[in-house]
């Protein structure tokens, strides 16, 4: 173990480990650090990444892949339900993988190109320096050491404490963090090609309820609330157990996980002196779906990429950095997560009411014919009276 | 002040992301608080399993 890398990575989740990946392939010494003993477990994830988005940044591989997606359903409040079949849901089809695995195999390649890496490492202070980050203090097994680094990616998930400590406010608005809960449950009725989102106020307030299937009668059973709509006897798991106890009668929980999910918009600022915020950490995850694996690669890669860049330049100043955070607000995902936050403000304005009226008739309608925005229209001339909202949705879709 | 159930805690994160004063820290499994921590509630609030409790403060 050095003293002194090229690039400090600070989180072995998919942002660190893709970022370390990057950095090592291009040449450059790279530490990653982890906090937990063991990288991808306890897993905090429901697992369902789409399959183009996976592909992107690594092989599918079946040691990693719990099961495949045909179909995704949506039930409403009053259970009315509506099935997409792969041919119309387009790019959301996808995979749910086994992160206990998947998160391995990411480090395990980042290694391969040349990384180091630290497990039961936890930074616990940035290294400071005229302002600008240059490594951080680091408790392996009791004891600390230092390591310095020219540019140090905080790449910490929720928590995001790293950024925190350099000067940057990563708090979630209370309303905005979505207090999950999560049992992979085995035992139980379910369509294993498909994933089924419930919505609907006395389901999952401000959020929604998930079954995404993990393999013969196997599936992550779990659900996100609004923090706002959180409180003693109706938390998270409240929720879940409620759904549980009606649908699951005699299925078994095999694991239970805890976790929470931003969905607030992403830090003003993901750049500063000698530091790089990626993944979840820079709040990323897309507001509207509360998936942020992929996001998590993207801009890992992305801050691997302009680090690099900027080190052989010599220069590792906020400007130096600052092409990262240009680049992914203006990329493809960043453009995502602006429209997806508003859809997900339109949304979780909605009455119960208004919803079931919606997915009714939604469902009356054959949706292969349809694009989104002519869905849109569609439903607008069948349901006068909810013209209005069904504007605001038009124009952020459209 | 703020009370950690640590026999129901499941070290996710969650109230360590919304505290405003930085006063939450999981070092791996274990939750810890600071005296930073000005018992505003916020943090019991969102935990998805209540492992948090402020004592003798008025709760939000
Ligand atoms: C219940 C739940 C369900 C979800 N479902 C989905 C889903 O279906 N699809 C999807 O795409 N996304 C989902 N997400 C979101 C997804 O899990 C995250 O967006 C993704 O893991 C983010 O990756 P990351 O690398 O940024 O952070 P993480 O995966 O959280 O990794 C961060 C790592 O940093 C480590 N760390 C933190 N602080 C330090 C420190 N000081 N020193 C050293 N190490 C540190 C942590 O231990 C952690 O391992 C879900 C999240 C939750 C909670
Ligand atoms: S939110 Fe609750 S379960 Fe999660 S770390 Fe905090 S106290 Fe523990
Ligand atoms: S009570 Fe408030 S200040 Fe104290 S740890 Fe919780 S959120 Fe932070």
């Amino acid at each position: 173990m050095k003293k002194k890398y090229d690039l400090l990575v600070i989180g072995g989740g998919p942002a660190g480990a893709i970022a370390a990946r990057t950095a090592a392939r291009a040449g450059h010494s790279v530490l990653l650090v982890e906090k937990r003993p063991a990288i991808g477990a306890p897993v905090r994830c429901a697992e369902g990444i789409g399959k183009e988005a996976l592909a992107e940044f690594v092989e599918p591989d079946e040691r990693w892949i719990s099961a495949e997606l045909k179909r995704a359903e949506l039930v409403g409040p009053d259970g009315v339900s509506m099935l997409l079949e792969a041919e119309m849901a387009g790019s959301k089809v996808g995979y749910i993988l086994d992160r206990k695995i998947f998160d391995r195999e990411l480090v395990w390649q980042a290694a391969g190109a040349g990384a180091d890496v630290m497990v039961k490492t936890r930074a616990s202070a940035p290294l400071m320096a005229n302002g600008a980050v240059k490594g951080a203090v680091l408790d392996v097994c009791g004891e600390k050491m230092q390591v310095h680094a020219e540019v140090t990616i905080a790449a910490d998930g929720v928590e995001s404490k790293f950024s925190r400590w350099c000067g940057v406010d990563t708090t979630v608005p209370v309303r905005e963090i979505m207090s999950s809960c999560q049992y992979l449950m085995t035992d139980i009725d379910i369509d294993e090609e498909c994933t089924t989102f419930f919505l609907g106020n006395e389901t999952a307030p401000e959020g929604y309820l998930w079954i995404f299937p993990k393999g013969k009668r196997t599936a992550n059973v779990g659900i996100g609330i609004s923090g706002k709509k959180s409180g003693a006897g109706h938390r998270a798991k409240d929720y879940l157990d409620r759904f549980v106890r009606r649908r699951f009668p005699d299925g078994k929980t095999i694991e239970c996980i805890v976790g929470g999910v931003s969905v607030c918009r992403p830090l003003g600022c993901t750049v500063a002196d000698g530091l790089i915020i990626a993944g979840d950490a820079a709040r990323v995850v897309d507001p509207l779906t509360g998936g942020g694996i992929y996001n998590a690669m993207f801009t890992g890669d992305l801050a691997a990429r302009v680090a690099s860049k900027a080190m052989d330049e010599g220069r590792v100043n906020a400007a130096a950095l600052m092409p990262y955070d240009e680049a992914w607000r203006t990329s493809p995902m960043g453009l995502a997560i602006e429209r997806n936050y508003h859809i997900k403000e339109y949304l979780i304005k909605l009455s119960d009411e208004k919803l079931n009226t919606i997915i009714h008739s939604a469902k009356s309608l054959d949706m292969k014919d349809f694009s989104t925005l002519t869905l849109v229209k569609e439903l607008m001339k069948r349901n006068p009276k909810l013209v209005a909202e069904l504007a605001v949705l038009r124009a952020l879709i459209g | 002040m703020l009370e950690i159930h640590r026999d129901v805690c499941g070290y996710c994160g969650c109230c360590v992301s919304v505290c405003p004063e930085g006063a939450l820290e999981l070092i791996d499994a274990y939750l810890e608080v600071d005296d930073q921590c000005t018992c505003c509630g916020i943090c019991a609030k969102v935990c998805p399993v209540g492992a948090l409790e402020v004592r003798d403060e008025e709760k939000i």
